[in-house]
C-alpha cells in the first residue's frame, strides 16, 4: 500500500512540475526586474532618509509630483470617460483611426510626445499661439504645461481600460433603465458608470501612476524649473550627479507609490477578479 | 391608469422580417408564442421603445407612440410601460430596494417617498424582508419578484414580461407562474407576455397570438386554438392537457370524477397541466411506479413528422405524443383500448 501511494504521489509531482526550459528564463525574468529594486534598496541612505526627502528641493518636487499627477488624473478621467463611451458606443467613421489616436502616447517615445505638444502647443504651436495672443496663456515652463504633459500620457489608460468595460458589460441593463423612465444621462450616470466602477477606477489608478512618473514630454514640453515643471523624475535626474542620497531617496518614493498601486489594482480589479 | 396596447409592427432586421399587429384591452392578458427567433422579443422591443418600427403604428392608452409616417417616435423613457425583462436585468449594484425604487426616482419622486414605495411593492410580492439585499444574493424566484415590483412601480398603463419565467428551474417555475397569474389579473392595464413555452401562455393569459418568422399564424383563446390548430407549433400549444377540478389535499378531483395524484398538496378550485409528452400509453393496466393511470379508448390520431399524437376519450380526456414506433408496437389504432398513465411529478397544479 505504501510503496503504491509513494508511486502515485512521485507520479503526480512528475507530472505537475513544470519544464525547465520555461522556468530557468522565467526565474532570470522575475531575477532581472527585482535586481535594479535591490540596487536602489541597498543603496539608499536609510539613516536619513526622512532628512533627505525633507529638503526644499525635494519637498517642492514631491508637492508639485502630487498636485499634477492629480490634476493630470482628472483631466484625463474628465475627458478620456467621454471619449471611451463614444469610442465603444458610436459608430461613425473613422473611429479606429481613432481609436489608434488614443493609444498612440502609450507607444510614442515620450520626448517625441513632448516635441509634439512643443509644435501645437508652444508659444509659436498650433494652438500655443492664438492661446497666448487672445487669452495671454503661456502653457511651457508652466505648471500648466506639466499637468498637459502628464494628461497626455495617462489618457489612454483611462480610454482602453473604460471602452473595454463599456464594450463587455451588458446593455440591456442600459434598456431597463430606459424603460423605467432614465432619460440617456440618468442612465449614463446611474447604470452605466456604476457597472463600469471597477475599470473607472482601475484606469484612474493606472492613469494617476503614469503621471506621477511622467518624464520625456514633461522636461521636452514644460522644461525643468524648480516649484513650477520640476516633478519628481525630473528632480532625480537632476540631483543624480550633485546630490545623489535624494535621487535615490525620492526615487525610493516613486518605487513604493508604484508597488502601493499595483498591489490594490491585482487585489481587486486586475487579475483573479 | 389601465390602458390598451394596439400595435402594429414592421421591423427588418438581419434574416427577421416581423409584421404584426396585436390589440390588447386593458385588463387583458394576451401571450404572444412563438418558437426562439420568431420575432416576438423584437416585437415587445417596438412596443416599449426600444426598437423603432419600419412600418406600422403603435398606439399605447390613446395616444400614438410610434410611427415612421407621422414622424411620431416617444423614447422609452417616456412611455410609460412596465417591462420584466428576460434574465431580469436588475441592476447589481442597487439593493432590492433602490432597484424598485428606480422608477419613480426617474419620474421624479423624493428619496424617501421612493424608498416607502418600493417597500410597500416588495411587500406586495413577498418579498418585505429583503429590501436591503443586492441581486446577487436572490434566489431566482426572489429575483423574478423583484423584477416585476421594479416594472410595477413606475405606474405603468400597460406591463409587458419578456419570457418571465425562462431563467427559472423547474421546480421553482410552477411556484412562481402561480403567483404571477395572481399578480397579472391585479393589474389594470394590458399585458402582453411573450413566451415560448405553451404551458405559460395556457395558464397567464386570455388570449394567445401565434408567432412564426414574423408573421401571426393564429389567434384566440386556447379553445379557439384547440379546435383548430394550424401549425405544428399551435399542434403543441393546445396539445397540453388542462384537466379543471377540485384539488383536496394531496389529490385532485377532477370534473369527470376520475382521480389525479398531484405532486404537492393543494386545496379548491385548480386547473392541471400536463404535456403530451408526460403521458405514456400502456396496451394493459401499468404497474409501474405512475401515480395516475386510467383506462380510455383511442379517438383519432395524428402523424406529426417524427411523432404521432394520440387523442384518448375516457373518464380523462388526454393528449399523448408518443413516437410512430411505440404506436406500432401498441397496435394502435382509432377505437382500441389503452392505459394512460402519468407521474405525479409530471403534473402542474394551479389555482384556477
Amino acid at each position: 500500500m505504501i510503496t503504491a501511494a509513494a508511486s502515485t504521489g512521485r507520479r503526480r509531482s512528475a507530472v505537475r512540475r513544470p519544464p525547465l526550459v520555461l522556468l530557468v528564463p522565467a526565474a532570470l525574468a522575475a531575477l532581472f526586474l527585482l535586481l535594479p529594486l535591490l540596487g536602489l534598496v541597498q543603496r539608499a541612505p536609510w539613516a536619513d532618509l526622512g532628512a533627505q526627502l525633507s529638503t526644499p528641493e525635494a519637498r517642492a518636487a514631491l508637492r508639485l509630483s502630487l498636485v499634477c499627477s492629480l490634476w493630470a488624473t482628472v483631466l484625463a478621467l474628465g475627458f478620456g470617460v467621454p471619449l471611451a463611451w463614444v469610442l465603444a458606443r458610436v459608430e461613425f467613421p473613422g473611429r479606429s483611426f481613432v481609436r489608434a489616436l488614443a493609444l498612440l502616447p502609450l507607444v510614442l517615445p515620450p520626448v517625441v510626445g513632448g516635441v509634439a505638444l512643443l509644435e501645437a502647443f508652444s508659444r509659436r504651436g498650433l494652438v500655443g499661439e492664438p492661446l497666448g495672443d487672445w487669452l495671454g496663456v503661456q502653457l511651457t515652463f508652466s505648471t500648466a504645461g506639466a499637468v498637459l504633459a502628464e494628461t497626455f500620457v495617462a489618457l489612454p489608460f483611462v480610454v482602453i481600460t473604460v471602452e473595454a468595460a463599456l464594450r463587455g458589460m451588458d446593455r440591456r441593463v442600459e434598456d431597463a433603465a430606459a424603460t423605467l423612465g432614465a432619460g440617456r444621462l440618468t442612465v449614463l450616470r446611474r447604470v452605466t458608470l456604476p457597472a463600469v466602477a471597477p475599470a473607472l477606477l482601475g484606469g484612474a489608478a493606472l492613469a494617476w501612476a503614469r503621471a506621477l512618473g511622467e518624464f520625456g514630454a514633461t522636461i521636452t514640453f514644460a522644461g525643468n524649473v524648480e516649484g513650477r515643471t520640476r516633478t519628481v523624475p525630473l528632480a532625480v535626474y537632476l540631483l543624480l550627479d550633485t546630490d545623489p542620497g535624494t535621487a535615490i531617496a525620492l526615487s525610493l518614493v516613486m518605487v513604493a507609490v508604484c508597488v502601493a498601486v499595483l498591489t490594490l489594482l491585482r487585489g481587486r480589479w486586475l487579475v483573479g477578479r | 391608469m389601465s390602458a390598451e396596447i394596439d400595435a402594429a409592427v414592421g421591423v427588418r432586421v438581419g434574416t427577421l422580417d416581423l409584421d404584426a399587429t396585436v390589440t390588447i384591452e386593458p385588463g387583458e392578458t394576451v401571450a404572444l408564442l412563438g418558437p426562439n427567433g420568431a420575432g416576438k422579443t423584437t416585437f415587445l422591443h417596438a412596443v416599449c421603445g426600444l426598437r423603432p418600427v419600419d412600418a406600422g403604428r403603435i398606439v399605447l392608452d390613446g395616444a400614438v407612440v410610434d410611427d415612421p409616417v407621422g414622424h411620431v417616435f416617444v423614447p422609452p423613457e417616456r412611455r410609460r410601460v412596465g417591462v420584466v425583462f428576460q434574465d431580469y436585468l436588475l441592476f447589481e449594484h442597487l439593493s432590492a430596494r433602490e432597484n424598485v425604487a428606480f422608477g419613480p426616482r426617474c419620474r421624479g419622486v423624493g428619496r424617501v417617498a421612493a424608498a416607502r414605495a418600493a417597500d410597500a411593492l416588495l411587500a406586495r410580492v413577498g418579498l418585505s424582508d429583503l429590501g436591503d439585499a443586492k441581486p446577487c444574493a436572490l434566489s431566482g424566484g426572489q429575483t423574478q419578484r423583484v423584477a416585476l415590483a421594479r416594472a410595477l412601480a413606475g405606474d405603468p398603463g400597460v406591463l409587458l414580461l419578456d419570457e418571465p419565467l425562462a431563467a427559472l428551474d423547474a421546480t421553482t417555475r410552477d411556484a412562481v407562474r402561480r403567483e404571477l397569474r395572481a399578480l397579472l389579473v391585479g393589474f389594470p392595464g394590458a399585458r402582453l407576455l411573450v413566451t415560448h413555452d405553451p404551458i405559460d401562455a395556457a395558464i397567464l393569459a386570455d388570449r394567445v397570438v401565434v408567432l412564426e418568422q414574423g408573421r401571426v399564424v393564429q389567434a384566440g383563446t386556447v379553445t379557439e386554438l384547440a379546435a383548430q390548430p394550424q401549425s405544428r407549433f399551435v399542434a403543441d400549444l393546445v396539445g397540453v392537457n388542462l384537466l379543471h377540478g377540485i384539488a383536496r389535499g394531496d389529490h385532485v378531483e377532477l370534473d369527470g370524477g376520475a382521480r389525479l395524484v398531484a405532486p404537492e398538496p393543494a386545496y379548491g378550485a385548480v386547473l392541471a397541466a400536463i404535456y403530451p409528452h408526460a403521458v405514456s400509453l400502456h396496451a394493459r393496466e401499468p404497474a409501474g411506479s405512475a401515480r395516475n393511470t386510467w383506462r380510455g379508448r383511442v379517438s383519432a390520431i395524428e402523424l406529426l413528422g417524427t411523432r404521432a399524437r394520440v387523442r384518448v376519450d375516457g373518464a380523462v380526456p388526454l393528449v399523448a405524443e408518443v413516437t410512430p414506433a411505440a404506436l406500432d408496437a401498441l397496435g394502435l389504432a382509432p377505437g382500441a383500448q389503452v392505459w394512460c398513465s402519468v407521474k405525479a411529478t409530471e403534473v402542474a397544479v394551479y389555482g384556477d
